[in-house]
């Protein structure tokens, strides 16, 4: 079977990989450098019968993707920098809510407007602690094109799954770059639809936080009346101030996550076999670590690299294990030191290095193997 | 369109009262009064979506059966639109404070009066932020007190109506809690119409603005509405000194002339389908 290979942007690969998803509805508001995801889908989606909206603003646009995703549908919005600043009101009612949804950050150089059309890693942490109160989320790193095509479909999936939204973070690089995508049928991919609850609607409960199973979200409108809101709820999806209500709830947002970290989790590891030093870094960065990897192996420098392409829930075990036997760890990454923090709290025993540049440009192959040999030398 | 008779208790969650709202508030009035214009209207439990904000007004989706959503602050226009767009054929109504509909959501509400989209706006316009405790909002009088204007209000207050017309809304119209029987009839009114149809609703917060402003008794305060309120016909012929301090009611614009947005939208669909 000849593949459909297709070359691409990066902005291009997530609003394709979301209508493979089976995605109904977009709503968002034009923001460099993600603009492009939306113009995409303003002209795809409508041809198939889907949904496409601009609106009036950030907030507005992921309110729109809730209410739609409460209706039943797949639903995505798309920002960067300053936007995601503003969704992260609605993200707590989502998370809060377990509505599940896709929210695409094209990662931008910040703080406020700071850098629109260049690169930066820097949302890192406002991914998992954007909004406030406690709550476990899921973010994605994908580090290519085409990867970011099928880390689009995943985030769909694991949205349904675990009724949550899900993070897919990439940067202006990756967003901006062309690459070569395979593009795949339907078939060749695992799609998770929303599913109906398998109650009658007098025996609906929108919520279960004891069970360990995920409730399905009944769509709005198809007989099961029930009630959302961003109040602590019960089971029964009704405010409540109980304290065991409270607990549960709270447990269950975090745990959902947690606990199943091995079905979420999704890592690459590079050259680690012998590495001496392991370098961890992410999304567009590790390309260029790659680069590096061969120039420090081809000067008889040992090292690998762990990449997690889930960086929310953290890789906490994979890092730990790896650590126990490379006593160096390098941490590359196009912010001030952000996930540098999660790998120093799980590589505890080995000694935790950085690289940090938040320039506007790239980090270079040339200025990453310089650090490589840092290292190695101390 | 009736087919059965009207019974509260048929359209509330009676698990979920008694209800958050102070002894003598207007809201349970307009809550019965949207339950008898729902009944009137014909419509399914099942159809119905209701999607609010936050503040005292806000808490009443959880008290009526529905598909009920209690959103963020001043986003409830926003979820009501997205499902909307998504299932069309969904009744959807929005239940919103001044301060929500008006303050944090007021760009929200411009937007969906532009585009005329087929959903009802019911504002409950208290002229306060009562869940918080009394402070001024986008609609308090020019002159009156709140804990956070001790000194008198000098903010001129958004006129809902004037501002939902200019906006693009197609159907509007004015009532008060203590209208009850006008209140119900327009709220079918505006069920019905289709496109953006926003009623706004003087209801009386006694607790919050009342209190402050030498009505601190709900007999106070719905005197006030009896007497304020000017039917718009009658107020045609009044000079602008005898309308100081009083609120027309009444459908006060209406117009079938404009498109609206989701059905626009819908048929657009259909014609990328047949090219």
């Amino acid at each position: 079977m000849s593949k459909n290979i297709k070359l691409m942007q990066g902005n291009e690969a997530v609003a394709e990989g979301a209508i493979i998803a089976g995605c109904d509805f977009f709503a968002g508001y034009p923001i460099t450098p993600s603009s492009e995801v939306a113009e995409f889908l303003s002209s795809k989606l409508p041809k198939i019968g889907k949904v496409f909206l601009q609106m009036e603003d950030e907030i507005a646009a992921l309110g729109a993707v809730l209410g739609a995703a409460l209706g039943g549908a797949k639903a995505i919005t798309a920002t960067s920098g300053p936007g995601m600043s503003l969704k992260q009101e609605n993200i707590g009612y989502a998370s809060m809510c377990e509505i599940p949804c896709v929210i695409v950050n094209v990662m931008r150089g910040g703080p406020s407007t700071g850098l629109p059309t260049l690169p930066s890693q820097s949302d890192i942490m406002q991914a998992k602690w954007g909004t406030h109160g406690d709550h476990a989320i899921i973010a994605i790193t994908p580090s290519s094109v085409n990867e970011s095509l099928y880390e689009t479909i995943r985030a769909f999936n694991l949205a349904v799954k675990y009724r949550t939204p899900v993070l897919l973070l990439t940067d202006e690089i990756i967003g901006h770059m062309r690459e070569k995508v395979v593009i795949p049928d339907k078939s060749e991919v695992e799609i998770i639809d929303l599913k109906l609850p398998d109650v009658p609607p007098e025996k609906y409960n929108p919520y279960n936080y004891t069970s360990g199973k995920v409730t399905p979200l009944a769509p709005m409108g198809e007989g099961y009346r029930y009630h959302v809101t961003g109040l602590i709820h019960g089971e029964t999806g009704f405010p409540s101030q109980k304290t065991d209500v409270i607990q549960n709830a709270e447990n269950w947002l975090i745990d959902k996550i947690y606990k199943n970290i091995k079905d979420i989790e999704k890592f690459e590891e590079f050259m680690t076999g012998d590495a001496d030093i392991l370098v961890v870094a992410y999304g567009s960065t590790s390309r260029s670590v790659r680069q590096a990897i061969s120039m420090a192996r081809a000067a008889g420098i040992k090292v690998g690299m762990f990449r997690p392409i889930t960086i929310w829930p953290f890789p906490e075990e994979q890092i730990s294990n790896l650590s126990k036997k490379i006593k160096k760890v390098l941490v590359v990454e196009m912010n001030m030191g952000q996930i540098i923090l999660e790998v120093q709290r799980a590589a505890c025993g080995s000694k935790v290095y950085g690289l940090h540049v938040t320039n506007g440009e790239p980090i270079t192959p040339d200025q990453i193997f310089a650090k490589i040999k840092e290292v190695s030398e101390n | 369109m009736i087919k059965t008779k009207f019974n509260y208790d048929y359209y509330l969650r009676k698990n979920t009262l008694p209800h958050i709202w102070c002894p003598g508030c207007g809201d349970g009035i307009i809550l019965k009064a949207l339950l008898r214009a729902i009944h009137k209207c014909g419509y399914s439990k099942d159809e119905v979506v209701i999607t609010s904000g936050i503040g005292c007004a806000s808490r009443l989706p959880g008290y009526v059966d529905f598909n009920t959503i209690h959103t963020t602050h001043g986003r409830a226009l926003t979820f009501a639109i997205g499902i909307k767009m998504y299932k069309p054929k969904l009744k959807v109504i929005t239940i919103s404070g001044d301060g929500d509909a008006l303050a944090i959501g007021g760009n929200h509400f411009i937007h969906a009066a532009r585009r005329n989209i087929d959903m009802t706006l019911i504002v409950f316009n208290n002229y306060t932020y009562g869940m918080t405790g009394g402070q001024y909002s986008p609609t308090q009088p020019l002159d009156s007190f709140a804990t956070t204007t001790p000194f008198g209000s000098i903010e001129p207050p958004f006129d809902v109506c004037n501002l939902a017309q200019a906006a693009g809304a197609t159907w509007v119209g004015r009532s008060t809690s203590y209208h009850a029987v006008q209140l119900e009839k327009f709220m079918v009114d505006a069920l019905t119409h289709t496109g953006f149809s926003v009623l706004d609703v003087i209801t009386n917060c006694h607790i919050s603005y009342g209190r402050r402003n030498k009505m601190k008794s709900p007999v106070e305060m719905i005197k006030y509405q009896k007497e304020k309120a000017i039917p718009a016909r009658s107020a045609e012929n009044m000079s602008p000194e005898e309308l100081t301090g009083r609120f027309k009611t009444g459908v006060l614009f209406e117009t079938k002339d404009n498109p609206e947005f989701c059905s626009e939208y819908h048929k657009k669909l259909e014609l990328l389908k047949t090219k």
